[in-house]
């Protein structure tokens, strides 16, 4: 009975110290979000055994691979874990078939046998007719498919995936996103992957631990994690207006001195309220009628996403909103722009803090 | 790179740019206009040339052989190795590089030769002096050649990319397996630049071999202690055996240079 991976444990290097507890159960897939030097690198280089941790355990399908209370380190090449690096680091000097069967060839399968299992797994990937290529021939995309089947190639029990998707340019990212989907769904062992993508998360993964500063700041299902984020990086992260503020009677949040919501909610204390940039409606002059939550604003900048643009909205209530590419410019909305915005009660969602 | 671009050197360099070009060349173009061309196709084929070349390349490949045995390990502990002290034991190997030669002689003379502290218990066992044999002339080559391949691959090794080490080690391969079959085919071109260099210095090494070798035609008398001699005794003779070395040198490094040591 495999157990998956179960790991509790603390790392320093220098100034940096990372706690980090988690636990993946064999066929799930833990997206490990947080901003840049969060530690997601560093989590995964201790799973892979590359760092020795100062304090605590990892598990893996019930054996010990670190315990720092009986002094137990089981060194990367003794471990099954497979990792994809954010940069593939296939071997330069091999072809891809040949990257794909170093691996078989370390655990003791012979010559021919390891190129024959190695030409399998590039078929299941696509790459038959790449056999002999050498990895400097590959496309980004490419080189990604032959560093996972080298790291699948092995059976191994983990799989840690670093920024799987970062290298690729935006189209390709797409594409290799749904194939990527599609392995994993096929790969027996648990999996974990680091991103700092929030798209990557909702699509490959089904539980989500955000991690910033070295720890661990909120965990669970995705959809759970992306409705109720409990801080500014991951509402930003998962596109959620999110204020930390005092909830009244009658729906009332206050979050700053200037500044009350109006939701649609029974709670009180201390909450987050929270919308979604989609949520928000924006004007050139005061909306007529009285809609509660309604602002003026400055547009501080506006980016592309998809058909639609997102716009950071400065002022009393800054907010992200979203609006499409039709409205920007009829509201001829660029940056230095006076505006006006208003939140439905209904879309605010308020839970505890 | 484009000729339009703007190039980054200064017009005040030219000018001793050039002279050092002039200085570098001028010396082989003298060696060329004093060689006896007509005469020299048969002075190369006279026996004693033949045997000092032929001593002489098989000396400077053992010696770069014995270079690369124990240099390549010791540049792999240099560049890679954790443990205290390590600068002080690079500045140490680093010595025979700026000892001069002839001091390098006298050190091992006084290490290996039949009164030292090592060359003593060599013979009191097994009757064997090294100093003034062939073995000899290999040793001194090794020594001032073995720094030259271990600082150049020291260097390939430090440029190397750990990052694929650490690939192989999650793929299942110990660090002696890593090594093998990532970290050395990835600094060969290194390894090799290392070995020509090595190879190039033994070839033309003088002082060392002529201390503790001495200069015995047929076992020890190496090219450059042949012309050295030659040059006392018939000046026309040390030209052409120049000419020889600077052949043999040369076409060495072309043959190579394609392959190995072209800069990147």
């Amino acid at each position: 009975m495999s157990e998956g991976l179960v790991a509790d444990f603390e790392v320093t290097l220098g100034e940096f110290s990372l706690r980090l507890g988690l636990t993946v159960e064999p066929g799930r897939v833990t997206a490990l979000l947080g901003p840049n030097g969060a530690g997601k690198s560093t989590a995964l280089r201790v799973l892979a055994g590359l760092l020795r941790v100062d304090r605590g355990t990892v598990r893996l399908a019930g054996r010990d691979l670190e315990d720092d209370s009986r002094d137990l380190h089981v060194p990367a090449e003794e471990r099954a874990v497979g990792m994809v690096f954010q940069d593939y680091r296939l071997f330069p000097h091999r072809s891809a078939l040949d990257n794909v069967a170093y691996g078989l060839r370390r655990r003791g399968m012979a010559r021919a046998a390891a190129r024959e299992r190695a030409g399998e797994w590039l078929s299941y990937v696509g790459l038959t007719e790449y056999a002999k290529a050498r990895p400097a021939r590959l496309s980004g995309g490419q080189a990604q498919r032959v560093a996972l089947a080298r790291a699948l190639a092995t059976g191994p029990d983990l799989l840690l995936l670093d920024e799987p998707l970062s290298a690729l340019d935006a189209a390709t990212r797409m594409q290799v996103r749904g194939e990527l989907r599609r392995y994993l769904a096929g790969f027996p062992g648990a999996v974990l992957m680091v991103t700092h993508d929030p798209v990557d998360a909702m699509v490959l993964a089904s539980d989500v631990v955000v991690i910033e500063g070295g720890a661990v700041v909120q965990r669970g299902p995705v959809a759970q994690v992306a409705a109720h984020p409990q801080t500014d990086y991951v509402a930003r992260l998962v596109g959620l207006n999110l204020y930390h503020g005092l909830a009244g009677p009658n729906g009332h949040v206050r979050v700053s001195p200037e500044v009350e919501l109006t939701a649609v909610s029974e709670l009180t204390g201390t909450v987050f309220a929270a919308f979604a940039p989609s949520a928000v409606a924006v004007f050139r002059s005061r909306p007529d009628g009285s809609p509660r939550n309604v602002f003026p604003a400055r547009v501080d900048d506006l980016e592309m996403h998809g058909g639609t643009f997102r716009l950071r909205l400065n002022g009393a209530l800054p907010v992200l909103a979203d609006v499409t590419a039709a409205a920007a410019t009829e509201l001829d909305l660029v940056p230095g722009r006076e505006v006006w915005f208003a939140v439905k009660a209904n879309e605010i969602s308020v839970y505890p803090a | 790179m484009s000729r339009r671009e703007r190039s980054g050197v200064p017009p005040v360099l030219l000018a001793p740019a050039g002279l050092a070009v002039l200085f570098l060349v001028v010396p082989l173009i003298g060696l060329f206009l004093r060689a006896p061309w007509r005469s020299l196709p048969d002075r190369v084929r006279e026996p004693a040339i033949r045997e000092a070349l032929r001593l002489s390349l098989e000396t400077a490949t053992e010696a770069t052989v014995v270079a690369m045995v124990l240099g390549v390990p010791l540049a792999v502990l240099l560049a890679h190795g954790r443990f205290p002290g390590r600068s002080l034991l690079r500045a140490l190997v680093t010595v025979p590089l700026v000892l001069p030669p002839v001091v390098g002689g006298v050190a091992l003379l006084s290490a290996l030769g039949r009164a030292g502290f090592v060359g003593k218990r060599i013979y009191d066992i097994t009757g064997y002096s090294l100093p003034f044999t062939t073995t000899a002339v290999v040793i001194a080559e090794a020594f001032v050649a073995m720094p030259f391949l271990v600082i150049a691959v020291e260097g390939a090794l430090r440029g190397s990319d750990v990052r694929y080490a650490e690939a192989a080690a999650t793929l299942g391969a110990s660090r002696w397996t890593t090594f093998r079959t990532v970290t050395l085919p990835l600094v060969a071109p290194g390894v090799m630049a290392g070995a020509v260099l090595c190879w190039a210095r033994a070839l033309g090494e003088f002082g060392a071999t002529i201390t503790f070798a001495g200069n015995f035609p047929g076992r020890t008398q190496t090219m450059p202690l042949a012309v050295y001699q030659a040059l006392e005794t018939d000046p026309p003779a040390a030209i052409v055996l120049s000419m020889v070395l600077l052949i043999v040198s040369v076409a060495v490094l072309a043959l190579l240079r394609d392959r190995w040591v072209a800069p990147s």
